[in-house]
């Protein structure tokens, strides 16, 4: 099978799932393949493919610990990607907030209607 | 009003799409009506952004609809469309075209889900390729959007 250019950035490589679930994992600190491979419930042989794509991009390092080897995160390459979707939700947290206003006012007005009908 | 502030949840599901969910403290007809009026849109699309200076809404598939704004900045941001399905109260379809890149045209689904008189509002874009949907990301969002405080702090947060 051809191999996906679309790995090439951090941005394609945190656009898979799993990819993610390894990256929420090592946030919480330094491990070895065997613990993600536990964690995830996949084969080791997928889990390290994943680890491959996620070392390419920067997104993890690797480094040696006696007869271990130890994957860790390095979140730097995900700072334009969170700088860009933090942007965009901000306008919709802006949307939204406006939004309960209109909302607030719209169930008043329900509940003065239902009162008159009663 | 701060107090109360809640965020929207933004997230990307797959390399062409955008998702963005939050919860309302209203049944789900009545946001399906803030959703979909006219006079109503005016008043939450623009955000802190600017003024909406119009909203049309002909809400039937097959039926156009086209919101303006005027940003803080003085430009216009305009995005229109077309409805595709309409299930009142629960569901709308639509196409989405941000008219500063008129050649990405992106379908939105909105749902609207109610549990216990609180309702979550799903709306899924899903654009034709990664580059539009890259651009959808940047749209209307020209100015005033630098930040100054530290965002890694916050990334490595959100990954815990």
């Amino acid at each position: 099978m051809a191999r996906a250019a679309t790995t090439a950035d951090a941005f394609n490589a945190v656009a898979e799932p799993r990819r993610r679930q390894i990256l929420d994992a090592l946030a919480g600190g330094e491990r070895p393949v065997n613990d993600l491979v536990e964690l995830l419930g996949l084969a080791q042989p997928l889990v390290s493919k994943h680890l491959r794509v996620l070392r390419e991009v920067g997104l993890v390092e690797v480094r040696d610990a006696g007869r271990q080897r130890l994957y860790r995160l390095n979140a730097a390459p995900l700072k334009p990607i969170h700088d860009w979707v933090q942007a965009y939700q901000d306008l919709w947290t802006e949307r939204f907030n406006r939004l309960d206003a209109v909302l607030t006012e719209l169930k008043d007005r329900e509940d003065d209607d239902g009162s008159i009908d009663s | 009003m701060a107090a109360s502030t809640r965020s929207a949840e933004v997230t990307l599901p797959a390399s062409t799409q955008i998702m963005i969910t939050r919860q309302f403290d209203a049944p789900r007809h009545l946001v399906y009506r803030a959703w979909t009026t006219p006079d109503l849109i005016r008043r939450w699309w623009a955000g802190d952004r600017g003024e909406v200076t119009s909203a049309e809404v002909d809400l039937r598939p097959g039926g156009r609809w086209r919101y303006v704004m005027t940003a803080n900045g003085g430009f216009e941001v305009a995005f229109h469309g077309e409805y595709r399905e309409i299930v009142p109260d629960e569901r709308i379809v639509c196409t989405e075209v941000f008219e500063g890149m008129p050649d990405a045209a992106a379908v939105s689904t909105a749902t609207f889900a109610e549990q216990d008189g609180q309702t979550t509002l799903t709306v899924l874009v899903e654009h034709t390729s990664q580059e539009h949907r890259d651009m959808h990301l940047n749209s209307g969002m020209e100015e005033g959007m630098n930040e100054s405080f530290d965002h890694l702090e916050q990334v490595a947060a959100s990954l815990r």
